[in-house]
C-alpha cells in the first residue's frame, strides 16, 4: 500500500493567525499605554522578531515602510497640536501669533502660547498610534494578508473575492504608478509636481483597475466559488451568523483596548461573537466546497507564539487593575519618564517568537535556479568583441 | 470534446460581430492551433471555450458553445474549471495567490481536490514544467518566461480536459519557448489532453499542431484544416513554408528536418550564387553616438547587468538578445534614461541620459516599451499626434505625418485603446521618431504582431538605420533579427557573452538561428527574401 505523507509534514513557517494574534497583542499593549519607554520598547521587540523571522519575499520589507509612516503621525500630530491644540499651561517655548475668534467658536483655538508640556503630549499621543501601526507592519512583514486570507471560512467567499481583490490593489497601484512614471518620461513630460501627478492619476487609476478586473475573472475561470452544495437558506444563515460574529468580536476586541467604553469590558461581546463564528462555521464547514494545500498545522510553537502575545497585554492590563504607577505619562511635573518593571518584563515576554517561531526557509536567491536548465550559454566567440 | 454550434457574438458597443456563425469542433487528444491577424477574434475565440466570453466581458453571444457536454449557456467559467483550464497572453495578470506553490495548488483548492492528490500533482507540475528550485519564490520575483510556465502548471494541476492557451510562447525566449511546446505536446500525446492554443509565431508552434483554424477576422469564416492543408493557402505561414514555396518542395515540410532532406538541391544551388553581402554598414566606429561604461545594475541582491561595455554606432541595428531574465530590458531603460545605474554610465552624444529633463531626453533618445500602449493616453489618434506635437515643441502635424509614414492609413479618430496591436506600435513609434533622435530603443517590437504588421516594422527600422539613426531592438524574435540587425549582442546573467555581426551570431547558435539558417546550414543565409535574390543573380549568372 502506497502511504502519502501527511501533507503538513514539512513547515512553511508559522501560521499566519498566530502571527496576527500575536502582533494584534503587541498593538492592543500599545493601545493601553502612554509611557514613551514602554511603547519604544514594544517597538524595539516587534522589529526585532521581524528581523529574525521574517523571510526575503517582498512584503517582507513592508516594516521600513511603517516606520516611516508612524514618524509622519508623530509629526502631523505634534503640528496640529501646535497650530489649533488646546493651551495647556507650563513651560511656555514660544508664542505663535493668536488668530482671534468669534465668542461662539470657544474651545477652538488657533496660535497662541505652545508649551513644552502640550507638544510632548502630543508627541506621545502621536508615537501610541505609530507604534499600534508598526505592530501591524510587523504582522505584515511575517505574514502576507494572503495566508491569512486563506483561513477564511469558505461560506464569506463573496467577501473573499472583494478582499482579495482590494489587498491587490495596493500594489497594482504601486506598480501602475512606477509604470505610468516611466512612460511619462518616454513621451518628455513631467513625472514630479503637480502637473506630473496630474496627468498620471487617471492612467493609473485605468490600470490598476484594468488589473483588478482581470483579477477577478480570472478567480472565476479557476473555480472561485463554485457552487456550493448546502442549500441557499443554510449559506445565507451560516453567512449571517459568521459575519454578526466577527463584527461583534470586534467590538468586543475593541472593549478589552479600551477600557470603559463597554460593559463589563467587552469580554461578554467577545464570547458571544466567538460563539456565532463557531455555529456559522460548523453549519458551512459540515459539507465545504473547498480543500486546503499543505494547511498550516497549529501546534505548539503557534501556542507559544500566541500565548506571549498574551502574556504582553496581559502584563499591561494587569498592572492598570493593580494600579502600577507609570503606564501613562504625566506631564505634571515635566520629567522624564520612570520604566515600571511589571509591564516592561511582560513586553520582553514578545520576544519569545523570535526563538519560539521556526525559522523560515530562504528561498533560493532569484540569479540561481531561474532560468530552464539544461542550456549551456551560447559559447561563441565572434571577431570584433565588445568596444570599448 | 468542444463545439461552437452556429456561434455568433458580437462587443456591447460594437455593430460588427466578431465572431460570425462559428460552427467548429475539436476533438479529444488535439492539438489545435488558432491562427490569424491581430484583431481578429482569435482571443475571443479562446476565451468564449470556458465562457469568460459572454460571461465577463458582456456582449451577445447567439448559439452554443459546449465543452465536455456542458454548455456555456448553463455553466459560468467557475463550474467549467474542472473540464478547462485557460491561461491568457498576461500571465501574470491572472495570479491570485502570491507563491509559486500555492498558486499551482489553487485551482485543486477550489475543486476540493483531496489534500494528497494535490500535493502528489504540485510535485508533479513542479517536475514538469522545470519550477522545483522556484516553489518558494514570491511570484512577483519571477521572470517573464518562469511566470508563463507557473501560469501553464496552475491549470494543468486541476487536470483539466481542455488547456486553452493564449500566445503561450510570446514572452519567452527560444529555448524556453520550446520547453514550454514540448511539454504541452507530452501532454496531449501521453494524457489525451486537448491543447487549443493561439499564437504568431508560426515557427515555433506549427510542427506541434495536428489541426489549424485560421481566424480570419472582420467576422467571415473560419478556415479550418489539417496543418499541411493551411499551409498551402495560408497567408500567414512561417519562413520554412515560404522557403518551400520558393523552391516548390512538396508536401510543404514544416520542421527543419523534413526541410533539410529536401533541401540538399537548393544548398547545391545557393552555395554557387554569390554570398550575401554582410548587411549593415557598421561606419563610424570610432564616433559612437552612445556608449555604456561599465554600467552595473543591481535590484536588491539581484545583479541585472554587471559592469557591461558597448558602443553603439550610427546607422547599426543592433540585437540585443538573451534568455528571459538576463539583463535586455535593463540595458534598454539605461540607454533611455529611465533609471539611474548602480555603478558606471551611460552616454549618449556625451550627456548622461538619467539627468537630462524629459523635453531634451526625447530630442536624444526615443524608447518604445514592451507595452507601446502605455505611452499612449490621448482620446484619439489626432489628439494623440497633436499633443506630441505641441509638447516637444515641433510643428504640428510632423507626427501625424510621421505616422503615415510608419503605417498609412490610421483611422484618426479611433481611441489609442480601439487601435489593432500594429497600429498601436505604430502610434507610438511614430509619436517617439517625431522629434528624431538619434538613437532609438524598441523593447520586444514584435510581441503579438502578425507577420504583415512585422514586415512593415522591419521596413521602418530599415530606412531609419539608411537615415543614420541608431536602433536597438531587445527581442527574442530570431527571424526579426535575421531581416533587420546588423549586429548582435547576446547577454547571459548581466554579462555580454557575444557581440559581433548579427549574421556570425545567430548562425554560430542553436537557439538563435533562423529556420532558413537551420534549412541551409552550413550556408550562411538566414531569411527567404536572401535566398529568392541569390537565386535570381545564380540564374543571371547561370
Amino acid at each position: 500500500m502506497i502511504r502519502h505523507r501527511s501533507p503538513a509534514s514539512t513547515r512553511r513557517g508559522l501560521h499566519p493567525a498566530a502571527w496576527w494574534l500575536w502582533a494584534g497583542s503587541m498593538a492592543g499593549a500599545a493601545s493601553r499605554t502612554t509611557n514613551p519607554l514602554l511603547l519604544a520598547l514594544i517597538a524595539a521587540v516587534a522589529a526585532f522578531v521581524v528581523s529574525a523571522r521574517r523571510t526575503s519575499a517582498p512584503w517582507s520589507r513592508s516594516l521600513v515602510v511603517f516606520f516611516r509612516l508612524g514618524v509622519v503621525v508623530i509629526l502631523v500630530r505634534v503640528v496640529i497640536q501646535i497650530v489649533f491644540g488646546n493651551r495647556l499651561p507650563g513651560h511656555v517655548l514660544f508664542t505663535l501669533p493668536q488668530v482671534p475668534l468669534p465668542s461662539w467658536a470657544a474651545g477652538v483655538s488657533i496660535g497662541g502660547p505652545v508649551t513644552a508640556e502640550a507638544i510632548i503630549q502630543a508627541a506621545v499621543d502621536g508615537l501610541r498610534l505609530a507604534v499600534v501601526l508598526i505592530c501591524f507592519g510587523a504582522a505584515n512583514s511575517l505574514a502576507s494578508p494572503y495566508r491569512l486570507l486563506r483561513c477564511l471560512p469558505a461560506v464569506l467567499y463573496e467577501a473573499g473575492v472583494a478582499v482579495t481583490v482590494s489587498l491587490a490593489f495596493a500594489p497594482e497601484v504601486v506598480m501602475a504608478i512606477a509604470g505610468v512614471r516611466d512612460a511619462r518620461r518616454l513621451r518628455g513630460r513631467p513625472t514630479r509636481g503637480i502637473a506630473g501627478l496630474r496627468g498620471m492619476a487617471i492612467p493609473v487609476l485605468e490600470s490598476a483597475l484594468d488589473r483588478s478586473l482581470q483579477l477577478a475573472s480570472s478567480m472565476d475561470a479557476r473555480g472561485y466559488g463554485r457552487r456550493v452544495t448546502v442549500t441557499r437558506a443554510t449559506r445565507r444563515m451560516a453567512g449571517a451568523s459568521t459575519t454578526t460574529g466577527l463584527l461583534l468580536v470586534v467590538a468586543g476586541v475593541y472593549g478589552v483596548l479600551d477600557s470603559g467604553s463597554l460593559p463589563a469590558g467587552g469580554v461578554p461581546f467577545l464570547a458571544i461573537g466567538a460563539l456565532l463564528v463557531a455555529l456559522g462555521m460548523a453549519a458551512s464547514g459540515r459539507r465545504t466546497n473547498r480543500t486546503r494545500y499543505r494547511p498550516d498545522p497549529w501546534a505548539t510553537p503557534e501556542w507559544i507564539v500566541t500565548a506571549s502575545g498574551a502574556v504582553v497585554v496581559a502584563s499591561l492590563v494587569a498592572a492598570s487593575m493593580l494600579g502600577i504607577h507609570g503606564l501613562q505619562l504625566q506631564v505634571y511635573p515635566l520629567a522624564f519618564p520612570a520604566l515600571p518593571l511589571v509591564p516592561a518584563a511582560g513586553i520582553l515576554v514578545g520576544l519569545v517568537p523570535a526563538v519560539a517561531a521556526p525559522a523560515p526557509r530562504r528561498p533560493i536567491s532569484p540569479r540561481m535556479g531561474g532560468t530552464v536548465p539544461a542550456l549551456p550559454p551560447p559559447a561563441i566567440e565572434v571577431g570584433q568583441g565588445t568596444v570599448a | 470534446m468542444i463545439t461552437f454550434s452556429d456561434v455568433t457574438f458580437a462587443y456591447t458597443d460594437e455593430d460588427q460581430p466578431t465572431l460570425r456563425r462559428v460552427n467548429l469542433s475539436i476533438d479529444e487528444g488535439e492539438l489545435c492551433l488558432v491562427i490569424g491577424q491581430t484583431g481578429s477574434g482569435k482571443t475571443t475565440l479562446l476565451r468564449a471555450i470556458n465562457g469568460l466570453v459572454p460571461h465577463f466581458t458582456g456582449g451577445h453571444l447567439s448559439g452554443e458553445v459546449t465543452v465536455a457536454g456542458r454548455s456555456t449557456r448553463e455553466f459560468p467559467p467557475r463550474e467549467l474549471a474542472d473540464v478547462v483550464g485557460v491561461v491568457g497572453q498576461n500571465p501574470a495578470a491572472s495570479f491570485v495567490t502570491d507563491t509559486v506553490e500555492d498558486e499551482l495548488a489553487y485551482t485543486m483548492e477550489n475543486l476540493a481536490i483531496a489534500p494528497t492528490v494535490m500535493r502528489r500533482r504540485v510535485e508533479d507540475a513542479l517536475d514538469l514544467l522545470g519550477l522545483h528550485e522556484l516553489r518558494d519564490r514570491p511570484l512577483s520575483t519571477l521572470s517573464g518566461g518562469q511566470q508563463q510556465r507557473v501560469a501553464i502548471g496552475a491549470v494543468l494541476t486541476a487536470s483539466p480536459r481542455v488547456l486553452v492557451l493564449d500566445e503561450p510562447t510570446s514572452a519567452l525566449d527560444p529555448a524556453a519557448a520550446e520547453e514550454v511546446l514540448s511539454s504541452l505536446t507530452r501532454l496531449v500525446h501521453d494524457v489525451g489532453m486537448t491543447v487549443v492554443l493561439a499564437e504568431h509565431r508560426l515557427e515555433r508552434v506549427i510542427h506541434f499542431a495536428d489541426r489549424v483554424v485560421l481566424v480570419p477576422g472582420r467576422g467571415e469564416h473560419l478556415v479550418v484544416g489539417s496543418t499541411a492543408e493551411i499551409m498551402a493557402t495560408s497567408p500567414v505561414v512561417p519562413p520554412i513554408v515560404e522557403l518551400a514555396r520558393l523552391a516548390e518542395w512538396s508536401p510543404v515540410p514544416l520542421t527543419v528536418r523534413d526541410a533539410r532532406r529536401l533541401a540538399e538541391p537548393l544548398r547545391r544551388r545557393v552555395a554557387t550564387a554569390a554570398r550575401p553581402a554582410p548587411s549593415g554598414r557598421v561606419e563610424h566606429r570610432d564616433r559612437p553616438v552612445a556608449t555604456v561604461e561599465r554600467l552595473s545594475v543591481t535590484y536588491g541582491d539581484v545583479i541585472a547587468l554587471g559592469r557591461v561595455d558597448l558602443a553603439f554606432s550610427p546607422g547599426e541595428v543592433v540585437a540585443v538578445m538573451g534568455r528571459n531574465g538576463s539583463g535586455k530590458s535593463t540595458l534598454l531603460t539605461q540607454l533611455a534614461g529611465v533609471r539611474a545605474p548602480t555603478g558606471g554610465r551611460v552616454r549618449i552624444l556625451d550627456q548622461a541620459p538619467v539627468d537630462l529633463p524629459p523635453r531634451r531626453l526625447i530630442r536624444l533618445v526615443g524608447m518604445v516599451p514592451q507595452d507601446a500602449g502605455v505611452l499612449l493616453y490621448g482620446e484619439s489618434v489626432d489628439d494623440e499626434c497633436s499633443t506630441a506635437d505641441r509638447e516637444t515643441g515641433l510643428v504640428p502635424g510632423t507626427t501625424a505625418a510621421m505616422l503615415d509614414a510608419v503605417l498609412p492609413g490610421v483611422p484618426p479618430d479611433h481611441h489609442p485603446r480601439d487601435l489593432s496591436e500594429g497600429q498601436r506600435l505604430a502610434l507610438a513609434l511614430a509619436i517617439v521618431l517625431a522629434p528624431r533622435p538619434p538613437v532609438v530603443l524598441l523593447d520586444e517590437p514584435t510581441r503579438g504582431l502578425d507577420y504583415p504588421s512585422k514586415e512593415r516594422l522591419v521596413g521602418t527600422l530599415r530606412k531609419l538605420s539608411a537615415d543614420g539613426v541608431c536602433v536597438v531592438l531587445a527581442t527574442h524574435d530570431v527571424e526579426l533579427v535575421a531581416q533587420v540587425a546588423t549586429r548582435a549582442v547576446v547577454l547571459a546573467e548581466g554579462e555580454v557573452v557575444s557581440d559581433g555581426v548579427a549574421r556570425e551570431v545567430v548562425c554560430h547558435s542553436p537557439v538563435f538561428a533562423p529556420q532558413v539558417a537551420k534549412v541551409l546550414s552550413p550556408e550562411p543565409w538566414l531569411t527567404v527574401d536572401e535566398v529568392r535574390t541569390a537565386l535570381a543573380t545564380g540564374a543571371d549568372r547561370g
